[in-house]
């Protein structure tokens, strides 16, 4: 091998190892960049974080349309709650304000911190499901052994398309207290 | 890097005393810097690691012979399918094609050796250090991982599913990353700076432009894998909420990136294989290849459009319509380029005065075999048809179409190939027929029933199933059991070969006229330890004939 070539070898290696670190930080930009896309509005959106407080207003009731909406009480394995509902499930006209408790209670000797986060199936209808009050909204802090009552207040959009005849709505307890 | 400039003065010493052969004794192989040396390596370390690979598969297919549980339990029959898989995406497919470039690149465009040749001898010990690592795993508290070897949260993350083994998982693949991407780099060097003279890049075989392809995809695509299992590394010690819900992660986004880096991966695994199997067509065809210019173009299009159709993978995971609509169009469209390659391959058989060695019928299986995979995978690009295939044995019926028949199919006639020429010695011809036949029936009987499995809805990855689902399995595992034992005849043939094989002398051209297809056939037989010391004035261009 001259010189020269080796010279070039090096040079090339030195520039295809810089490609290599630069993607290895586009990995990371991935991150951001699919917050961002997720955001453009001619994307519908049916991320957990998106369920959103809203302000109650006046939607008129549609009497002629039914739909069950069920709960599910989830907690994620190594969470120690106690965690359900006070319904199994319920049947709502949409357009017509509901409050369904929910209870939970720290079996720990210790404060906790812990957040719920909410999933929907069918998942896109999560944009017609207004939260007027929810615990999901903000982490919550549990004294020892304390049991909270936590309302959820709801409304289903009357624009919700017709084929939707059952939700499910079913939250994760997270255990974040910090160790 | 200063490593490398003093490799430049070890070359001048090695160009005053041309004829001088490898060192003796074992410690040889560690620390070489020859180009057949390391090649040498790679490839039995490929085919350890195959015969690693297979024996776990060899108890996938024991435990799900009959329903019910027999012999292993769900964890371990889970760390199984995840092992199987890693080893041999990373220990067998990725490292064979490692050390057939190698061997051959710097044979087939007339260069000395790699253009840095101790981070040569590197990476291959670094991919030793990084698979050993993760077998380390089998032994620990908890066992290997088994959340599957997409490694995907929040399943990975659970104590339940990984016991201790997940950081050593991940750190293992940081290694075999980077052993990959130095081998990336060397291969990209010596393709650009080390090219005998006379040859132009259009004049180069399709081999080398395939790798040239590959390597490229490498660079790009190992880091971000790296990046991604950093990521979960982080989330499971250090706090952060990547992929974490409670915390505002999503562990739909490790989805995305997995699959930015999968799908690349995956041609990082065919692209070398077309390259094989346009060098071998041609010889048996005793025609130049036909569509020169359309292959490497081809080539280049599958590259690119592999960046850009990940989320096929991800299609039931709840993307918007639009995203859903894109991800199908652009994932078929890569049936296009994929279609000009096995036209020219059978336009390359056409009318030619074909002879079916080995070699030869390891290639025509592949490409008959790799496209039926084509169309199962062209079947799950529909997007709302895929909800139906997603997760069932459907889709393992399809990789391993594309991954069986095909990469080690033509890994397979590679070794057949080559191996007269590296050794100087001529393989069985009968065993290498006997291997093929038994090997090409059997990879069908191992195969084609999971089709039915996966339409019929058995999800993968689950140690006990339906009763339905029986016969099929049992077929199934019968295919397996036999296409295992086949491949001892490999074993076989490649060791009887090192070490004389029929005892037959064979010419430097090996294959009839072979010499017209590849520079490497005009070097004598057994090829010597150095080579192009003077460059060659005149490359065969045969092969590139229609281009010029």
């Amino acid at each position: 091998m001259t010189d020269s070539i080796s010279r070039k070898n090096l040079k090339l290696a030195r520039t295809l190892l810089l490609v290599a670190v630069a993607m290895f930080g586009f990995g990371y930009a991935l991150v951001p960049i699919y917050d961002v896309l997720c955001e453009w509005k001619w994307i519908e959106r049916d991320r957990p974080d998106d369920i959103k407080k809203v302000s109650e207003s006046a939607h008129k009731v549609d009497v002629n349309r039914e739909i069950t909406v069920e709960f599910l009480t989830v907690l994620n394995e190594s969470t120690p709650m106690e965690f359900y509902a006070e319904k199994k499930q319920i049947i709502v006209h949409p357009g017509e304000y509901h409050t369904v408790n929910f209870y939970a209670e720290n079996k720990t000797n210790k404060e906790m911190k812990s957040r719920a986060i909410a999933s929907f199936s069918p998942a896109l209808i999560s944009k017609y499901f207004e939260k007027i009050e929810c615990f999901c909204f903000s982490e919550q802090t549990f004294k020892p052994r304390e049991t909270k009552k936590m309302p959820m207040r709801f409304v289903i959009n009357p624009e919700i398309p017709e084929q939707y005849k059952t939700i499910t709505l079913s939250y994760t307890f997270f255990d974040n207290t910090e160790r | 890097m200063s490593a490398v400039v003093d490799e430049h003065d070890h070359d001048h010493h090695a160009d005053d005393h041309h004829d001088h052969g490898p060192d003796k004794g074992l410690l040889r192989w560690v620390i070489t810097t020859n180009h057949k040396d390391i090649g040498t390596l790679y490839l039995l370390f490929a085919l350890t690691m195959f015969f690693v690979g297979g024996s776990m598969a060899m108890v996938i297919r024991a435990e799900l012979f009959e329903p019910g549980l027999q012999f292993v339990d769900p964890a371990f029959f889970n760390s199984m399918t995840t092992m199987h898989a890693l080893v041999m995406v990373f220990g067998a497919v990725m490292p064979a094609f490692v050390g057939l470039a190698n061997w051959q690149i710097p044979l087939m465009i007339g260069a000395t050796d790699m253009a840095l040749p101790r981070m040569n001898n590197m990476s291959f010990w670094m991919l030793v250090a990084g698979v050993l690592l993760l077998a380390s795993t089998l032994f620990m508290e908890g066992g290997a991982p088994n959340g599957g070897w997409t490694l995907y949260p929040p399943l990975v993350l659970q104590p339940i599913t990984v016991g201790k083994a997940l950081p050593f998982a991940i750190f293992s693949v940081h290694l075999l990353g980077i052993s990959s991407i130095m081998g990336a780099i060397n291969i990209i060097a010596t393709i650009f700076n080390m090219r005998a003279p006379a040859m132009k890049l259009m004049d180069m075989p399709l081999f080398v432009w395939t790798w040239l392809i590959t390597a490229f995809l490498l660079i790009a695509v190992m880091p971000v894998f790296a990046g991604a299992v950093t990521m979960l590394l982080t989330d499971k010690f250090f706090h952060t909420s990547f992929f974490n819900a409670a915390g505002g992660g999503d562990p739909v986004l490790y989805e995305h990136i997995f699959w930015f880096f999968g799908h690349p991966e995956v041609y990082i695994m065919i692209l070398p294989t077309f390259g094989v199997a346009s060098t071998i067509i041609p010889v048996f065809a005793r025609k130049p290849l036909f569509g020169y210019a359309s292959m490497v173009w081809a080539t280049a299009s599958i590259a690119f459009l592999s960046f850009i159709v990940w989320a096929h993978h991800m299609f039931t995971v709840g993307m918007p319509i639009a995203g859903e609509l894109y991800f199908m169009y652009a994932t078929m469209i890569i049936a296009v380029p994929t279609g000009v390659k096995v036209f020219n391959w059978t336009a390359t058989m056409w009318k030619g005065a074909m002879t079916f060695e080995t070699p030869m019928l390891f290639s025509i299986s592949f490409v008959v075999l790799f496209t039926l995979g084509g169309f199962t995978g062209l079947m799950m690009s529909i997007a709302p048809s895929d909800f139906q295939y997603h997760d069932t044995y459907f889709i393992v019926a399809h990789f391993h179409y594309t991954l069986v028949p095909a990469s080690i199919f033509i890994l397979m006639a590679a070794g057949y190939f080559w191996l007269p020429k590296w050794t100087g010695h001529m393989y069985n011809e009968k065993i290498g027929q006997l291997h093929f036949w038994l090997s090409v029936i059997s990879v069908n009987i191992l195969f084609f029933p999971q089709h039915f499995l996966g339409l019929a809805g058995m999800p993968r990855r689950i140690p006990d199933y339906a009763v339905q689902f029986a016969d099929w399995n049992m077929i199934s595992s019968v295919g397996g059991f036999i296409f295992g034992a086949s491949q001892l005849l490999f074993l076989y043939i490649v060791i009887d070969t090192i070490r004389g094989g029929t005892g037959e002398k064979v010419s430097d051209e090996v294959w009839e006229d072979a010499g017209k297809h590849g520079l490497e056939w005009t070097l004598p037989s057994p090829v010597p330890y150095h080579t192009w010391t003077t460059p060659p004035l005149t490359v065969p261009t045969e092969h590139v004939l229609d281009s010029h």
